[in-house]
């Protein structure tokens, strides 16, 4: 259920300049064409500079999944590797590691971005840089976690009586196995990256203009909110549905992928 | 026995350092194993018989574990000294191991296929398709039926039993000379006990295999074993020739583990009841002096607590270490 609306998201984003019946940044320049309600033209109406705002919607998809789907790459590069190798092997590399995401741990998340965010210029790449920095820690502690109990299995130890290397046990026999939670905290993740990087852009931190973010879109549309609501409550609507896909799809793949769960 | 030893263990020490003081798990342990020959390392729980085995192949995690030993020479080399490379090519290559559990001692992301034959790449003895193919053979030889489908299947779709087959593929694929078989039968059920006990011997006889047994079941070893080692808190009390060791146990221990062996016909007279051996195993962090029997032995003397008993040599093939015998 969560993963229809997921893929038909990411479908829309993925299409957009073939859906999106203008471009992101047209503006309608004839007079009543600004802020206009929705007709046959506008489905969804126009903005203040006369922007069509379905189309603006759809491209606004693109970012927050370019960026989510961005930070969810960092999480499994960074978040995962440093998970195994900290779990793997403990002792003092596991305790540097788990210091550092403890560190890392302690700044509210969201603050954090907004400090690296006011350092580095706002651009796309900078985005996923702050996002990224504050998500791999909790991916990390969840690979840690998983790996030290995969590790004290017994096919592992088999799989050491057989002659295999650390770095073969670790992908081949660690790593599978704990996938399973990896992709829930994957989908988990997304849902909050979307929803982190709109905060940015509403901030004015994010994504510039004039390319759009619903960030963006409900900030520029705040200053009107009385005359023309509906131009903020679309995008704010639109993310919170699409927060909600992906917390839908975690939800789903946990009870598909946990086999205790199975058939109950 | 003029050929040297597969596997020859001198003084053989290992512990655990815990907080309530160290655990000696494997006090001076020798042993030796002849090729083709197949030796039952028996004992209670916490005798100190899969420590033993972990230790050959260097698998017990280093710290907390201390192990230390003369010498444990494997085809004359000696693995204490061996790199952690080295270490690695032995295990498998060399040295299969087979382990208690076969619910848990497989990968249950991988087919069985695939893991029978990652034993044979990852040493390099078989290219990746050759592998496949070896795996599938090795599946057959296993007495697996339709080995070619079992390959593609994970492991929980397999009973117990063909699991312990899967197991006993990849510890013999790679050829080894020595197979240590950590009881391999225990977690299993006594029909399927009894198939794949056959399926060793056939596997020991088909490959000249030299096997180390490890099990508390005496009657497994019965079955199996040439020679048998019983071991008694981290120490070996008596070896013996299985056949000896039945029909003439000398160590009060090994008297009291085959009179706690059930019957098969109940004695005259209908109710026959088990004879356990009184107490319990010792603390492994506080043996007790001398012979670490000698709080249950039906036959101690005021000796058995001062003085630990050496080993005694009753004839060439029997020995035990009691003072009732020196």
């Amino acid at each position: 259920m969560g993963g229809v609306f997921a893929a038909a998201l990411v479908a829309a984003a993925i299409l957009a300049p073939v859906i999106a019946p203008y471009q992101y940044a047209a503006q309608d320049t004839r007079p009543g064409c600004q802020n206009a309600p929705p007709s046959p033209a506008h489905m969804l109406g126009t903005d203040d500079l006369g922007r069509d705002v379905f189309s603006r919607l759809l491209y606004g998809a693109r970012v927050s999944l370019a960026v989510a789907f961005g930070v969810q790459l960092v999480d499994l590069l960074v978040g995962v590797g440093l998970g195994l190798l900290s779990g793997y092997y403990g002792g003092r590399l596991d305790h540097l590691i788990m210091r550092i995401t403890d560190v890392m741990f302690a700044f509210p998340d969201l603050l954090l971005a907004i400090l690296i965010m006011a350092i580095a210029p706002p651009s796309l790449l900078n985005v996923f840089v702050a996002l990224g920095a504050v998500s791999w820690p909790s991916m990390a502690r969840l690979v840690r976690g998983q790996t030290m109990s995969l590790r004290a299995l017994e096919f592992v130890e088999a799989a050491r009586a057989l002659g295999a290397s650390d770095a073969r046990i670790m992908l081949r026999h660690v790593l599978p196995n704990l996938l399973g939670p990896v992709v829930v905290a994957m989908a988990t993740g997304m849902a909050s990256v979307i929803l982190a990087e709109s905060t940015l852009s509403f901030l004015g931190i994010g994504i510039q203009p004039p390319y759009p973010s619903w960030g963006t879109m409900v900030s520029s549309a705040m200053n009107s909110f009385r005359s023309y609501p509906l131009q903020v409550v679309i995008p704010a609507v639109t993310l919170a549905c699409a927060v909600l896909a992906f917390n839908l799809l975690a939800d789903g793949l946990r009870d598909s992928l946990d086999p205790r769960m199975r058939g109950l | 026995m003029m050929t040297p030893p597969v596997l020859s263990i001198r003084n053989l020490h290992v512990e655990f350092p815990t907080k309530r003081g160290v655990v000696r798990a494997v006090s001076g342990l020798d042993l030796d194993l002849w090729p083709g020959r197949s030796l039952g390392l028996v004992g209670e729980s916490g005798s100190g018989k899969s420590v033993t085995a972990l230790a050959i192949l260097r698998l017990l995690p280093c710290p907390p574990a201390r192990t230390s030993a003369d010498r444990i020479e494997l085809n004359g080399e000696d693995l204490m000294a061996a790199s952690p490379s080295r270490m690695r090519e032995v295990r498998g290559a060399e040295v299969g191991m087979i382990f208690q559990d076969p619910m848990t001692s497989l990968n249950p992301s991988m087919t069985v296929g695939q893991q029978v034959a990652e034993a044979l790449s990852q040493h390099h003895l078989a290219t990746k398709r050759e592998a496949r193919r070896l795996a599938v053979e090795a599946l057959a030889r296993v007495r697996i039926p339709n080995a070619e489908r079992v390959a593609r299947q994970y492991p929980h779709t397999l009973s117990g039993g063909l699991r312990q087959r899967v197991m006993i593929a990849m510890a013999i694929a790679p050829r080894p000379v020595l197979l240590i078989a950590d009881e391999p039968t225990t977690a299993l059920d006594v029909t399927v006990q009894a198939e794949i006990l056959d399926l060793l011997r056939e596997l020991r006889a088909e490959y000249a295999l030299t096997v180390l047994l490890i099990t508390h079941d005496l009657g497994v070893v019965s079955e199996f074993c040439d020679e048998v080692a019983v071991m008694y808190a981290g120490r070996i009390v008596e070896r013996a020739p299985a056949e000896r060791l039945f029909s003439s146990p000398k160590h009060p221990y090994t008297l009291g583990l085959l009179a706690s062996l059930p019957g098969l016909s109940p004695p005259q007279g209908g109710r026959q009841r088990l004879n356990a051996i009184p107490g319990q195993p010792p603390d492994p962090a506080s043996i007790p002096s001398g012979c670490p029997f000698h709080p249950r032995c039906p036959r101690a003397m005021p000796a058995c607590s001062a003085q630990e008993p050496p080993e005694v040599e009753l004839d060439a093939k029997q020995q035990v270490s009691c003072l009732l015998y020196s």
